[in-house]
């Protein structure tokens, strides 16, 4: 079993196409929709955690691919400016899913971008303005 | 017993022992306080928190033809600065934002960018563009000024905190069933986060409770440089209630920092946005603690779990200044992650980072023991417990149109 979460981003073609249908009635996938929506510049963006069997996992992503959808994990998308980060940790009880975590020895926070969901609540209540989106 | 003295022989021979406001803990534990008093010297402190009564005073001096800035307006990167002295001396504080800032009107506002910010940016030696309007005297006649600035240009660049250090802090939460935004950060709804601000057992006024060995003139770690203690900060409060170990229960002293910021560094000074809230200045200031008997040693190991704090509704209490405590925690449980309040667990933040402050503890104390920074001998003290010192609100009064 794999279970990612990724970033897809339509380009305008694709915008009106039912892509995501195609993951569950062909490659048998679950998918459970974190954040979706068209820019100004009428592209989709679709943040999706994306469970399936290996197989059928490797061949959703390449029908995707093959569609002309630009994929990326959601780890390089949600990133925290080391040198904006203070360590305070007002973020921490903000965070709907424990991905921002003080350490009980050093006292640093600590960003599991594997947890994060790209929710953004961190970004703005982030008083240094450390943590970053780049969609 | 021990003089200050005496310790900076020791420091300047290199023999100073000179400890954190964390391992003196450790020491009195393994060894007693009268061993523990007898070794060491020095015990340093540390805070790095939001310090909303920061800024800087700047002199630009003088143009050609010259020009009265006293009493006129000026802007530095369309923040406002205060002119209200003679003819270039400015102020800038650390909250101004810019004239046509949306503030909250868009809810919640952002404040991106503020007198912080100038002051990061001058630290950085990034130009900065000053704009001034202002009435043309005999002796100062020109009126209009525009011109990029640089801090290496300016003549005196001085960061002055009216009030910093505070020596124990609030825990705001929020009963409401709406998101405040505040100082304090974004409180979530129905007791959703409790927010705290303070480096408890590394603070500088928690480790000298009574204001015993610090005063006007101790020279202090200012923003990664060299500061002094100049005055007992704004809204000094020193006779609160207190604990045995002298460590009051709620917000208690201040302390008034001054230093250079042209040897400052932005690593130790950053601004911050609150959102929905406004500008303020992150600060790190650093504190030596000479050891000069049992008593100071006692205190200076006062630990986490024997600082406590009051918790604060911020949707009605606060704003209304009614003091009323949702009840009463430690530092230690503060800094565990959660505390119950009303029944239900809460988790915590801190606004004022721990690790900095550790970091600022580790800094000062290696200046001492490499004979870089020498202990100074206060020149007076500020007001302590007994004094008639107080802590006022505003008693208004109509204004009656003669």
């Amino acid at each position: 079993m794999i279970s990612k979460r990724i970033v897809l981003h339509f380009p305008h073609r694709l915008v009106d196409q039912p892509i995501v249908y195609r993951l569950v009635k062909d490659f048998d996938l679950q998918f459970n929709i974190l954040k979706a929506y068209v820019t100004p510049r009428e592209e989709g963006l679709m943040i999706l955690e994306l469970t399936g069997e290996d197989e059928n996992y490797n061949k959703g992503i390449k029908y995707l691919e093959d569609c002309g959808v630009r994929i990326q994990p959601l780890s390089q998308d949600v990133i925290r400016n080391e040198t904006r980060c203070t360590d305070c940790g007002i973020c921490v009880p903000i965070c709907p899913v424990g991905a921002l975590v003080v350490d009980s020895l050093t006292r640093k926070i600590h960003f599991y971008d594997n947890k994060c969901i790209a929710c953004e609540l961190c970004v703005k209540v982030c008083p240094t303005r450390a943590m970053e989106v780049h969609f | 017993m021990k003089t200050i003295r005496e310790i900076n022989e020791r420091i300047k021979k290199g023999e100073a022992i000179v400890v954190t406001a964390e391992e003196i803990i450790d020491l009195v534990r393994e060894k007693g306080v009268k061993r523990t008093a007898e070794e060491v010297d020095v015990v340093t402190t540390a805070t790095f928190a939001p310090m909303c009564s920061s800024g800087v005073y700047f002199n630009t001096g003088h143009t050609t033809p010259r020009i009265k800035l006293g009493g006129g307006k000026v802007w530095l990167n369309d923040v406002p600065c205060y002119a209200g002295f003679a003819a270039v001396d400015l102020y800038l504080g650390a909250t101004a934002i810019p004239d046509d800032d949306p503030k909250n009107k868009i809810y919640p506002g952002e404040f991106k960018y503020g007198g912080a910010h100038i002051i990061e940016d001058l630290v950085r030696g990034r130009d900065l563009r000053l704009e001034a309007i202002t009435y043309g005297t005999d002796c100062y006649p020109r009126k209009k000024l525009e011109t990029l600035i640089n801090i290496k240009d300016l003549n005196e660049v001085v960061l002055y905190i009216m009030r910093g250090c505070y020596q124990n802090y609030n825990v705001a939460v929020n009963l409401s069933d709406r998101i405040l935004y505040t100082y304090m950060g974004v409180l979530k709804p129905n007791l959703g986060n409790a927010n705290y601000c303070s480096a408890g057992q590394l603070s500088p006024l928690l480790k000298d409770p009574y204001y015993k060995t610090l005063g006007i003139g101790t020279k202090v770690f200012l923003g990664g440089g060299i500061g002094y203690l100049c005055w007992q900060g704004t809204q000094h409060n020193p006779n609160v209630k207190r604990r045995e170990n002298g460590t009051p229960s709620i917000a208690g002293g201040t302390l008034a920092v001054i230093g250079d910021l042209k040897q400052m560094s932005a690593d130790w000074l950053q601004p911050a946005s609150m959102l929905g809230y406004g500008v303020t200045l992150t600060v790190g200031i650093g504190i030596p603690i000479p050891v000069l008997d049992e008593e100071i040693c006692r205190q200076t190991a006062i630990k986490d779990e024997e600082i406590f704090t009051q918790i604060v509704d911020y949707s009605e209490s606060y704003p209304q200044m009614m003091s009323s405590s949702l009840g009463e925690v430690s530092y230690a449980q503060l800094k565990s992650g959660k505390i119950i309040i009303k029944g239900k667990e809460t988790p915590t933040g801190n606004l004022s980072s721990y690790s900095k402050a550790r970091e600022i503890t580790q800094i000062l104390k290696d200046w001492i023991k490499k004979g870089e920074f020498l202990l100074t001998e206060p020149v007076a003290l500020i007001p302590g417990v007994g004094s008639s010192y107080t802590f006022k609100p505003l008693k208004e009064r109509p204004v009656i149109e003669t």
